[in-house]
């Protein structure tokens, strides 16, 4: 935080430098300290054995486990987000328009399945679908479908949050030179708020990736059970699940700083308020900003600049 | 019609609905507790001038909020009970419950200390900078300038997470809690088939009742007590 100004501190003077230095040698020392701790408490109960982790890296745990777990993963990942685009954009505009039994059904469905844990509509659907035979794969069905309710609910509220940001101006101007309500919701709001909101879309990737480990409650074979299932049969289930738990970290690190980054990026492109989500739930819809004060905006979710 | 209620009420009175959703409430209402008390330490490392201190907070984070919610509880469960052997009460269900606290708030805490950052990010730096001017040392500006406006901006970020814990409170099953809802639903559609969209409608609904309302006092808070700039 050296390189930018801190709200709550001044740039130190020697004596407060000095002071900082010392903070940060007994700071080091205790963080180091617990690492330690927790480092010699494992080695003492022999997790560092080779033998419990030989078998990670042996081809068999990545080809039969890790590999088609993380496609899984990836699989109902990248189905729910579509689906969850297109569900929002259909709901997000629904609760926009002028028709009001429109604007509140859309209202209803958002906020019904926004306010349902997502786990619960996974278990739901999975027993449905297998009562049903509705197909071979019910836990697949079941963890897409639920993660396109919970998370198209979210960007529903992102659609309209990201036009409610646009300055008032740009509406208005659509209106003076003839055009209707519809239409400038479609040609002038949309594609400025689409563009405003895909910061948080991406941040609510994050979150789509992480629920689908939901997926292993009801046994749905994505990477989590994958490692469950190889942990189980080598008896080192701490050493395995840290490895899709470092699998999950990083693709879900890349993410939210490619989010980080479009926000910046996209700040210039259009008259909206770009900003990441907070990568857990709904994002907040920003208050205070108010229209046309991206800078603001920014700093109301978050400096996305900081790590 | 008649019936069917009837059938239907005898099911609400064969199972323990209202416990299990007391369950729910107990775990969130104890790592809403522990998370704000982890997450304000590790938003307080990360605004602190100690570079050691915000490198820690920083990289606890970025680990914890990555990382899904059902790896932390199944690793609470597989790798630290299991493997590693630790227990934190005999009691059997007692032990659950209580891993099941701590993974959800070791994962709560990561946003609850992103949200009460955001809040210190809405305080402009003019209003630091005035706070200097007219005197006052780096206790009383925060005190009485930066933190009051901080906490009404983080209002409506620390609601969110509230709302998310709750919710994700039903993931307690990974580390076997067995007597919250997502299992009591479980149970009660597998053996009333046909009863499968009641019984889910009562639980979603149940969910509903309880979620809304934080979500309205939190907007409603935060509306109130946002700093008009």
């Amino acid at each position: 935080m050296s390189s930018q100004h801190s709200v709550l501190f001044d740039a130190p003077g020697p004596r407060a430098r000095r002071r900082i230095a010392v903070g940060n040698i007994v700071g080091a020392l205790i963080v180091l300290g617990i690492a330690a701790l927790v480092v010699a408490e494992l080695a003492r109960k022999g997790q560092f054995a080779a033998s419990l982790w030989e078998p990670i890296f042996t081809s068999n745990a990545w080809q039969n486990y890790f590999i088609p777990g993380l496609q899984n993963t990836l699989r109902a990942a990248g189905f729910a987000i579509v689906g969850a685009v297109v569900f929002g954009l259909i709901f997000g505009s629904g609760r926009l328009a002028r028709v009001r039994v429109v604007r509140w059904l859309s209202g209803v469905v958002v906020e019904f399945f926004r306010a349902v844990p997502v786990l619960l509509m996974m278990v739901f659907f999975w027993l449905l679908f297998g009562f049903n035979r509705i197909s071979d794969d019910p836990a697949f069905l079941a963890v897409v479908l639920a993660l396109i309710l919970y998370n198209g609910s979210v960007i529903a509220e992102l659609v309209r949050a990201g036009v409610g940001n646009l300055p008032k101006g740009q509406s208005e101007a659509g209106l003076a030179v003839g055009l209707t309500g519809g239409q400038v919701l479609r040609s002038i709001q949309l594609p400025q708020a689409l563009i405003a909101m895909l910061p948080a879309l991406v941040s609510q990737l994050v979150v789509v990736l992480k629920d689908t480990a939901l997926g292993q409650i009801i046994t749905y074979n994505e990477l989590l059970r994958a490692a469950q299932i190889f942990g189980n049969g080598n008896s080192n289930n701490l050493q395995t699940l840290t490895v899709a738990a470092l699998v999950f970290i990083v693709i879900n690190w890349a993410l939210t700083a490619v989010a980080r980054w479009l926000s910046r990026y996209l700040s210039g492109r259009t008259s909206g308020v770009t900003a990441a989500g907070p990568g857990i739930g709904n994002p907040t819809a920003v208050a205070g900003g108010g229209p046309g004060r991206p800078g603001n905006a920014v700093a109301a979710t978050g400096d996305p600049s900081a790590t | 019609m008649g019936d069917f209620l009837s059938q239907f009420g005898a099911l609400f009175a064969e199972y323990p609905v209202a416990s299990a959703f007391w369950v729910n409430i107990q775990l969130t209402f104890w790592a809403a507790i522990f998370s704000l008390l982890l997450g304000t330490v590790l938003a307080l490392m990360r605004i602190s001038p100690i570079a050691s201190l915000q490198w820690a907070g920083a990289a606890y984070v970025n680990i914890l909020r990555n990382t899904p919610l059902t790896v932390i509880m199944t690793f609470l469960f597989l790798a630290v009970w299991t493997q590693l052997q630790i227990t934190l009460s005999d009691d059997f269900a007692q032990n659950f419950f209580r891993f099941g606290v701590v993974g959800l708030t070791v994962y709560h805490a990561a946003f609850v200390c992103e949200a009460i950052r955001s809040g210190v990010n809405t305080v402009p730096l003019g209003q630091a900078e005035a706070a200097r001017a007219i005197g006052l040392s780096f206790l009383p500006a925060a005190r009485l300038i930066i933190l009051p406006q901080a906490f009404r901006g983080a209002i409506a970020p620390l609601g969110n997470t509230l709302i998310a814990l709750l919710k994700n409170s039903t993931v307690a099953v990974a580390v076997s809690v067995s007597t919250e809802t997502s299992t009591l639903m479980r149970e009660m559609i597998e053996s009333n088939a046909n009863y499968i969209y009641a019984i889910f409608m009562i639980f979603a609904i149940g969910f509903a009742v309880l979620v809304i309302p934080i979500g309205l006092l939190t907007t409603y808070l935060s509306n109130r007590l946002a700093v008009r700039r």
